[in-house]
């Protein structure tokens, strides 16, 4: 595969003698949507800690934008974009200063922050939210800000960790379109989802099972291979075999 | 008699109009779901009913009983799964179950009929502490203590957040089982495919009811020529799509668009039309629109109004 951005190669994480994520290996490319999907409990987590460099491999190792999962954890974060449902943004700062705040973080320049932060606000329509605070922004706006925070230091790889969690399904749909200019600009998209027709919008997804990758696939692949109509029946025929539950 | 009942509720936080005079009947032994997103109201409207917050203005009962006037007895009567997880996490699973037990004045083993199924999956493990618990574990938990002083109606909020398909599909049976036993159930959620499986459900948004109905109430009402589309290269199918000026909406449904078209769009012309942009692949058919079209067509028009 020409450009591989992310590669696992028997990635394995035990805590005591529970081993949460068990040997996986796959590569994902340059500019790919790879969908992370698996039942609560499968490991899907603790796999993404090690990706983005915030938990060590027990064994195994791997590579992310380039760097060692094992040795170059503080490069790995310096060139990822992150973004969860559960944490994006700082509610009580304003929608410019988490901008600010962000790209400080990334090292960008003063003067790069700010010419950023009227581009992005202009191509989303917010300029006129500039100076709100982060929570009294609607649920969809927030998350729609999120994403654009999590690119803003044009990462080469942004993590998506159920980035569109109990957000109306127009925004839902707008987060999405979202993902695909970013994916056209050359970002490379790793998401989990709980939602299956967003499965759907990836170009290949895995399904962890019981801390094993036990599919991997284009969706329509995976549909063909399963005899299935749905991505939801792919989950639930391959979800529905795990051995150790949701514990 | 209706298990809820709500007459012109009202409610603001601050500057924030949460719910905006809100009137429906939940029908008793149905399940009634609201179905909307984050920051709907959903959750302060399952506040009220349970007793936990007081409207502005407006009338509610529960069982027939006011939220005001009679807030006591219906706490007796009702079960409450809230969205955040609240039971004891320094207590084990058993203590929980027994503890909500307790003070209902009653016995795991007097009810134990209703929960058996779902705290059968938890007994492996009833020992565990329930801030160790999964997601999936918890939820189950939070389910059985709802249940185990055998509510007449009992209120879940967004039970299956965050939780995954096959867990949801499970959750889904139980309470369907829940319903046999001739329990009231209103739930909440933000999943649209979880709307069929209610016996009537409202749409919320922004503190609206924007319409009560049966699903397939719902579906019948669409009233627009819905077809679904797909070709080799999605993105660009999108934007040219929205380019036609036949096609009044357009939107990504997994592995096709869906659109809604003018009377004088034929699928041949579309396919010329598409053809021509330099679309291979391309598949065109007529579809029933989902519950989830539906909600969008809905709150379109009434972000246009």
């Amino acid at each position: 595969m020409n450009d591989v951005v992310i590669s696992a190669d028997k990635l394995t994480k035990r805590f005591g003698n529970f081993t949460a994520v068990d040997q996986i290996s796959f590569e994902v490319a340059k500019g790919e949507i790879f969908g992370f999907l698996g039942a609560n409990g499968a490991g899907k987590t603790t796999a993404m800690r090690m990706l983005c460099g915030l938990s060590h491999p027990t064994s195994g190792g791997g590579s992310v934008a380039g760097f060692d999962i094992n040795k170059e954890q503080e490069k790995i974060k310096q060139n990822i974009g992150y973004m969860s449902q559960k944490f994006s943004l700082y509610e009580d700062l304003k929608v410019w200063e988490n901008m600010r705040l962000f790209g400080g973080i990334y090292g960008m320049k003063e003067k790069d922050i700010n010419i950023k932060t009227d581009k992005i606000l202009e191509h989303l329509g917010f300029t006129a939210k500039k100076n709100t605070l982060v929570r009294d922004l609607p649920l969809g706006w927030k998350q729609k800000l999120a994403f654009s925070v999590s690119v803003f230091h044009t990462p080469k790889i942004v993590f998506l960790d159920e980035p569109t969690g109990g957000v109306d399904p127009i925004t839902r749909r707008q987060f999405w379109e979202m993902i695909y200019e970013a994916v056209n600009d050359g970002i490379t998209v790793f998401v989990t989802t709980h939602y299956m027709d967003e499965a759907e919008y990836c170009n290949r997804v895995s399904i962890m099972v019981d801390g094993r990758i036990e599919a991997l696939d284009s969706p329509k692949k995976l549909k063909k291979q399963t005899n299935s109509q749905t991505m939801d029946e792919v989950f639930q025929k391959f979800a529905r075999k795990a051995t150790r539950g949701d514990n | 008699m209706s298990a809820v009942s709500v007459k012109n509720i009202n409610k603001k936080y601050d500057r924030i109009i949460a719910l905006k005079d809100i009137s429906f009947e939940a029908n008793s032994g149905e399940i009634f779901g609201i179905i909307g997103p984050d920051g709907a109201g959903k959750t302060t409207l399952f506040r009220i009913l349970t007793t936990l917050l007081l409207a502005d203005s407006g009338k509610a009962t529960v069982d027939g009983k006011d939220v005001v006037e009679q807030y006591k007895q219906i706490r007796q009567e009702i079960g409450y799964m809230p969205g955040k997880f609240s039971l004891y996490q320094d207590l084990s699973v058993e203590e929980n179950l027994e503890f909500f037990a307790t003070i209902f004045n009653t016995s795991i083993q007097e009810n134990y009929y209703l929960i058996e199924d779902i705290y059968k999956q938890l007994e492996p493990f009833k020992k565990r502490k329930a801030g160790k618990l999964s997601g999936g574990m918890k939820q189950k938990l939070a389910l059985c203590c709802a249940l185990i002083h055998k509510p007449v109606v009992l209120f879940l909020d967004e039970p299956t957040t965050g939780v995954d398909p096959v867990s949801r599909k499970e959750f889904w049976e139980m309470l369907k089982k829940l319903k046999e036993q001739h329990i009231s159930i209103l739930v909440s959620t933000p999943y649209m495919d979880e709307a069929s499986l209610c016996d009537r459900i409202a749409f919320i948004q922004d503190g609206n009811f924007l319409k009560i109905d049966t699903p397939s109430g719902i579906i019948s009402q669409f009233g627009e020529k819905l077809w679904a589309v797909e070709a080799d290269n999605m993105y660009k199918l999108l934007l040219d799509l929205r380019n036609n000026k036949h096609i009044k909406t357009c939107f990504t449904f997994g592995e096709s668009h869906h659109i809604t078209v003018d009377n004088t769009l034929t699928m041949e012309e579309l396919k010329t039309y598409l053809s021509d942009k330099g679309h291979t692949g391309i598949q065109i058919r007529a579809i029933e629109p989902t519950i989830e079209d539906c909600f969008m067509q809905i709150t379109e028009k009434k972000q246009n109004e």
